[in-house]
């Protein structure tokens, strides 16, 4: 008995092995496998809704005459109810079939390269930024002047390539800044009136966090260095330096170094942040705290973060609004809130013109059509279009505040970060080895990553 | 008759011989798509600047010549080259350990051979992730982390892939043990061999098939390990040099490819494609010398 056992043990590991070695091999081979992977697993997940929309189609109304169809391959996880619903909306409307395929978040240039290659590719998908231009320009529709363009209210969010073709439109932006809640503040004795700079925002952080056994509450959430929260410092807080280092003209292309001019300043709030937490900063290596429970559940009173955390945090924090970076430099009472988008719409121009057509003709109903635009926007945020439903996220009304008070908007130069994802890991190794021990030598590592790591990048992207 | 007996039967072996390509079929298909094509596809595409696999156009040898010429890419060998020999050492002498103890007829033997072979059910992203928690659990009571110290790194990934897999190749050692033919032991009793000359004399001879097996998996596991390698420290920490280029200090090959590859470089993919069939000729030909030498020292019974 106990050989038949053992021997059917070495069957299953038998079988296990050669299975193993078939995976081995694939890897040796071809190295696309990854990719051809990550479909794999979108694929099933997805397609669910797609055959949905086809069958809403067949029963509500017959194809629309010009036989084209939408493929929407979504950038944002956190919409894909919505679209699937507006998907809907528009077949049992139209006729006209739209499918829309979410990319699980963190890995859309994955999956938009293998869907590209496929015999059906996606008609509407995303270029969010100068490398995506780069990378995508050939198989984008020059957008000028065509239907969707013209309901834009601003070209703020438009991207370009180096010929002036209008390759991507913005569909909707964000803000991103320092999430406060201002009852804590005043909690603790404080007025929100006293940050206006720098100089305030620290003296009310550090006394909370002076006195948080005794108030109940800290000043910052934590500022986890793992996967999910490093890119609120690497990519988002990393942009003040950026965006000073710019003097007033927008870069237009990622430039090949930067001088880190600003790094001082970017050094003022981070250690601010870290140092006045409820996490001590040699923890933040591998992550594992929930900073915007912190914040939702009234732990901490400052949390570093965009605007697409208003849905999750006003019904904790109803009074929650959002304040600049503010990090030490002159004349930073007039700054204003991190606006900008990695979310613009690119018309595949390798489809067929009937496609090419709906989902001109498709986009155009999303901005313009009541019901369509209301849950668009409230999922969104806002939407920068004449005819679209006014945005109710009081994070982007905050940054619409600071505007009209003309304070100035800081764009989003943080886009540029040459060879990005590489950029911001090596960031992250040198800020883990500072939290650890936050020693002058430590910091001119940062800088280097920063800095030096900048070029290093643009010199392995573009040669 | 007797020559119609003799024609039907040449005529079974003719129809077994045209049908059999039939029911080889479908094998041969899958095989030729899912292994042969893309294995193909991706020699010709080393040789190719491309995006999309479609549009790839061919460069020559360039690829490979970045392929050696790339520091990272070096350093990852011999950190894999190290990290394979290690746990090739360490996973086969503790499974080998722990399977000739529950040989030795234990209570309760079956249960420890389950419960040891579990943790190779779970996946190796999943495992790297517990894994990390489990590090910095304790390494954070020191102020460290395991992102912090590359010697960390290189021992939880040890510590893991033993964890994960000992179990595994315990049982492939047990079923050796358990035929080891019981007269040859009884031989040796009866001479007077100790345990220990029973054990290196009679014993581990006649289970050279399962060390070739078992050494043969573990090098090219530790080769090819790429989930655990991601999950657990995605190559961190990183020393930044002057001028500001990276080592990932503890970066395997297999993650090195896939970091290559979805870099924004327009010659990345082909680069990378290049150093996946660099790296295929590197596992294929290590295992087979591998093999062939534990081979030889198999005993024939």
């Amino acid at each position: 008995m106990k050989k038949k056992i053992v021997s059917t043990m070495l069957c299953a590991a038998m079988i296990t092995t050669m299975l193993a070695g078939c995976g081995g091999s694939d890897n040796g081979g071809a190295a696309q496998t990854p990719a051809a992977d990550d479909s794999a697993t979108e694929a099933p997940a997805t397609e669910a809704p797609a055959a949905d929309n086809s069958a809403d189609a067949g029963e509500a109304a017959a194809p629309a005459a010009g036989g084209g169809s939408v493929y929407w391959l979504n950038f944002k996880p956190e919409s894909d109810e919505v679209l699937q619903g507006i998907a809907k909306d528009y077949t049992a409307k139209t006729g006209v079939e739209v499918k829309v395929v979410t990319v699980a978040s963190g890995t859309y240039s994955q999956t938009l390269l293998s869907e590209m290659d496929k015999s059906a590719p996606p008609t509407l998908f995303i270029i969010g930024n100068q490398a995506g231009v780069k990378d995508w320009k050939d198989y984008a529709l020059d957008l000028t002047d065509t239907a969707i363009a013209n309901e834009l209210n601003t070209d703020a969010y438009n991207l370009y390539d180096e010929t002036g073709k209008l390759v991507s439109i913005g569909y909707c932006y964000e803000c991103y800044g320092i999430i406060v809640n201002p009852d804590l503040i005043e909690k603790a004795g404080h007025t929100m009136d006293e940050i206006k700079n720098f100089d305030g925002l620290k003296a009310v952080a550090e006394d909370i966090h002076s006195r948080a056994g005794e108030l109940g509450f800290d000043a910052f959430s934590s500022s986890d260095m793992d996967g999910s929260s490093s890119w609120r410092f690497t990519g988002h807080m990393a942009n003040l330096e950026y965006y000073y280092e710019q003097e007033g003209t927008p870069w237009t292309e990622c430039p090949p170094t930067i001088t880190g001019k600003y790094m001082d300043n970017f050094k003022n709030l981070y250690d601010l942040c870290i140092n006045n937490s409820l996490t001590d900063p040699k923890e933040l290596a591998t992550g594992g705290h929930d900073a915007e429970n912190e914040f939702k559940t009234g732990q901490a009173a400052f949390f570093v973060n965009g605007s697409w955390e208003y849905e999750a945090v006003k019904g904790d924090v109803p009074n929650a609004t959002m304040i600049p970076y503010y990090c030490g430099v002159a004349g930073e009472e007039k700054a204003g809130l991190n606006c900008g988008t990695e979310n613009c719409w690119a018309i595949n121009s390798k489809a067929s013109a009937e496609d090419q057509q709906a989902t001109m003709d498709f986009m155009v109903w999303c901005v313009t059509d009541p019901d369509a635009s209301r849950k668009l926007v409230d999922t969104f945020g806002v939407m920068p279009y004449k005819s679209a439903a006014e945005s109710t996220n009081g994070f982007l009304a905050a940054a619409d505040k600071y505007t009209a008070d003309g304070c100035y908007v800081m764009n989003w130069a943080t886009n540029f970060q040459p060879n990005v994802d590489s950029y911001r890991a090596t960031l992250v190794s040198a800020l883990n080895q500072y939290n650890a021990d936050q020693s002058d030598a430590n910091w001119e590592i940062v800088r280097s990553a920063f800095v030096d790591g900048w070029a290093n990048e643009y010199n392995a992207v573009n040669n | 008759m007797k020559s119609k007996k003799k024609t039907a039967t040449n005529s079974l072996q003719k129809a077994t011989r045209r049908w059999g390509v039939l029911f080889m079929g479908p094998v041969l298909i899958a095989f030729f798509i899912g292994f042969i094509w893309p294995f193909i596809q991706g020699i010709w595409l080393s040789m190719c600047q491309f995006r999309l696999i479609s549009d790839a156009k061919f460069i020559g040898f360039d690829n490979y010549v970045k392929t050696f010429q790339d520091a990272s890419f070096r350093h990852a060998f011999w950190y894999t080259a190290m990290f394979a020999i290690v746990s090739l050492v360490i996973i086969n002498v503790l499974a080998f350990i722990v399977a000739y103890i529950l040989t030795l007829g234990i209570k309760g033997s079956n249960l420890y051979r389950t419960v040891f072979f579990m943790p190779n059910l779970i996946g190796g992203i999943v495992l790297g992730y517990i894994w990390s928690m489990i590090f910095d659990g304790i390494l954070g009571r020191y102020q460290t982390s395991i992102l912090l110290e590359s010697k960390y790194g290189f021992w939880g990934l040890i510590i893991l892939m033993c964890w994960q897999q000992i179990g595994y190749m315990m049982i492939i050692y047990v079923a050796g043990l358990q035929n080891v033919p019981g007269d040859i032991l009884e031989a040796a009793r009866i001479d007077g061999a100790t345990s220990m000359q029973t054990l290196f004399r009679v014993t581990i001879p006649n289970v050279m098939s399962s060390f070739t097996i078992c050494m043969f998996l573990s090098l090219t596991n530790g080769f090819k390990l790429f989930d655990q390698n991601l999950a657990l420290t995605g190559g961190q920490p990183f020393i930044i040099q002057p001028g500001g280029t990276t080592i990932k200090t503890t970066e395997m090959l297999a993650l090195n490819i896939y970091n290559t590859f979805y870099s924004s470089n327009t010659t990345s993919q082909g680069v990378a494609q290049a150093k996946a069939v660099v790296f295929f000729i590197l596992v294929a030909g290590l295992g087979l010398l591998q093999l062939s030498y534990t081979r030889k020292r198999e005993v024939q019974q």
